[in-house]
């Protein structure tokens, strides 16, 4: 009985020794790519960033890459744009979706079944195939930064500034109120708007906080439209920033992985301040649409 | 319950959403229909009426084969990628082992990343003289053209597709790997079941809807790469690596071909929306109540 069990425990240290091994080693892949390009842009001019064996380690350590870079580029600049496009598509998305949820989640009206079905089909229609008549749309509506940079931004976020994602989730959040809330605050002489600012959307913070923080992630790191829409360098968000190094230091790459680098910072604190919303498990599937 | 609202409220609530949908979404819808039945290849001010013509062209291009091709091509390749591997790892981290949020984070990493940042990254691993291939020369190869030649570009991005992929959907797998009755597994380790056994007769089959809709959201989004493909490839070279997004966009805003652009876009529509039919109707019905 004794050398059964043993051999259990065994077996057990095997297994996990294991799964440590291959877990550690999906690790490394998911941040090798980042390594490399941090290692990269640690090494001075006296280093041959080509050289076989290649290093990890710099040989010839140096901060000039970074100092270079953020001097030649406004990196302040593409920040202040990002936090302006995501912050707006943020806000956007929070009144509007909750605004569009509560209705379909509790009143009656003529049309309820067309509205939500509209919805629904908004999800199945891809952004990448209507580019081009958004596009005609945004420049019709004068919304593009060759107009001036306010109307830039608008247009920026104008297409984004609702989804069926957000809907949907509000909608469910609303469900989940008991209809006696909404009793007693009529009751004790609350219009309809009152009650929906004062008392309905303070019990659902909890969805409007993860329609938040996936929101910001999504616009933060859009890079298609902002690439079709934007004309102006010093309109630039930081991803379509980020491509544009590669123009601007043709063959630097130490310049381009220190750049590179940089612009990733703010979303890598913000990822791990918030990571229990995104690796919890309990928001899955919100991302991607 | 009593009424409390007015016969128009409903309809304020819903309004301004609306408004975004139908000028962002709806009129954007038809006029993508709608221009693919126009030319304006000749002139971008005068758009002339000339019914299916964009769609016979399509049909008679040689490219637009060769983007559908490479389209599926992507898509077989990154979707069963993308449904089995990330659900061997979610299984193995949904045990009682330590440092299980490290090695959440530090997989969930790459999804968080820009796109644009992933892409710069591998385009510097994939470099002629570049790490991959001092390993590929190391193990007695001859050095590879990644993104340069026409044989290995498309793999090259769909590994950086996949790579930025996988953490997603592990995540995903644990969320249905949580609802798996714990008294199963326990059965199985008091009969000595094996591993691989475990898992294939008890997680496999319980959590069938979650592969099935992680097979159909990755093809949805294997159908619409972009970024990937404009930041490292340009869809070259000899169009190697063009997907139809990119295909669009080069025709629609470099070509300003916008009627021939639209008939492609169409096709990516008809595309997508099975998909997505099948994902929301078949896997999601429970997510929209329908």
């Amino acid at each position: 009985m004794k050398k059964i069990f043993e051999i259990m425990q065994n077996k057990i240290k095997i297994d996990k020794i294991a799964t440590h091994s291959i877990l550690i080693f999906v690790s490394l892949l998911s941040i090798f790519p980042f390594i490399w390009l941090i290692s990269t842009s640690l090494k001075g001019s006296g280093e041959n960033i080509f050289a076989y064996p290649p290093t990890i380690m710099p040989q010839d350590f140096t901060w000039a890459n970074y100092t270079g870079v953020w001097n030649k580029v406004d990196f302040i600049g593409y920040f202040v744009n990002s936090m302006i496009v995501a912050g707006g598509t943020v806000i956007l998305n929070l009144i509007l979706s909750a605004m569009a949820g509560y209705p379909l989640a509790r009143m009656e009206f003529k049309g309820k079944k067309v509205a939500f079905f509209s919805v629904l089909a908004t999800i199945m229609i891809p952004f990448q195939a209507i580019m081009l008549p958004v596009y005609l749309i945004t420049l019709k509506l004068h919304l593009v930064d060759s107009v001036n940079n306010i109307a830039g931004f608008i247009g920026l976020i104008m297409p984004f500034a609702v989804s069926a994602f957000g809907i949907f989730l509000m909608r469910q959040a609303f469900l989940g109120i008991p209809r006696e809330m909404e009793e007693a605050a009529i009751v004790d002489g609350c219009n309809v708007w009152q009650l929906f600012w004062k008392v309905l959307l303070p019990m659902v913070k909890p969805s409007l906080a993860v329609l938040a923080i996936f929101t910001f992630i999504g616009s933060w790191g859009e890079f298609l439209w902002p690439s079709i829409v934007l004309t102006k360098e010093s309109m630039y968000t930081l991803p379509v920033g980020v491509n544009n190094l590669q123009g601007m230091f043709s063959s630097n790459w130490r310049f381009i992985a220190a750049g590179s680098i940089l612009s990733t910072i703010p979303i890598l604190i913000f990822f791990l301040c918030m990571q229990r919303y995104f690796i919890s498990g309990e928001n899955d599937g919100a991302i991607k649409g | 319950m009593f009424k409390y609202y007015g016969k128009y409220v409903p309809y304020l609530f819903l309004l301004p959403a609306a408004v975004i949908l139908i000028i962002f979404f709806f009129i954007p819808f038809f006029q993508t229909v709608y221009l693919s039945f126009f030319d304006y290849s000749s002139s971008i001010y005068n758009p002339v009426a000339i019914g299916f013509d964009n769609y016979i062209k399509l049909l008679q291009s040689p490219v637009f084969y060769k983007v559908m091709w490479n389209t599926f091509l992507y898509l077989f390749i990154a979707v069963p990628i993308l449904a089995i591997f990330p659900l061997f790892i979610a299984i193995l981290i949904n045990q009682k082992i330590r440092g299980v949020t490290l090695y959440k984070i530090l997989i969930y990493l790459p999804v968080i990343v820009s796109i644009v940042v992933a892409a710069i990254a591998f385009k510097w691993l994939y470099a002629d003289q570049g790490i991959l291939n001092y390993l590929v020369t190391k193990s007695g190869f001859a050095p590879i053209g990644w993104l340069t030649s026409p044989k290995w570009a498309l793999l090259s991005v769909v590994i950086v597709t996949i790579w930025k992929g996988i953490g997603y959907y592990m995540i995903i797998y644990l969320a249905a790997l949580m609802s798996v009755p714990q008294e199963l597994y326990e059965a199985c380790d008091i009969d000595g079941a094996s591993f691989l056994r475990k898992h294939l007769t008890v997680t496999i089959p319980h959590i069938m809807p979650t592969i099935a809709l992680v097979t159909t959201i990755s093809a949805i989004s294997a159908m619409k790469v972009f970024a990937e493909i404009y930041v490292m490839t340009k869809g070259g070279p000899l169009n190697s690596s063009k997907t139809i997004v990119y295909y669009i966009y080069e025709r629609a805003f470099e070509n300003l071909d916008l009627g021939f652009a639209s008939a492609m876009a169409v096709v990516l529509l008809i595309i997508v929306m099975i998909f997505s039919f099948i994902n929301i109707f078949c896997f999601e019905r429970k997510k929209y109540d329908l």
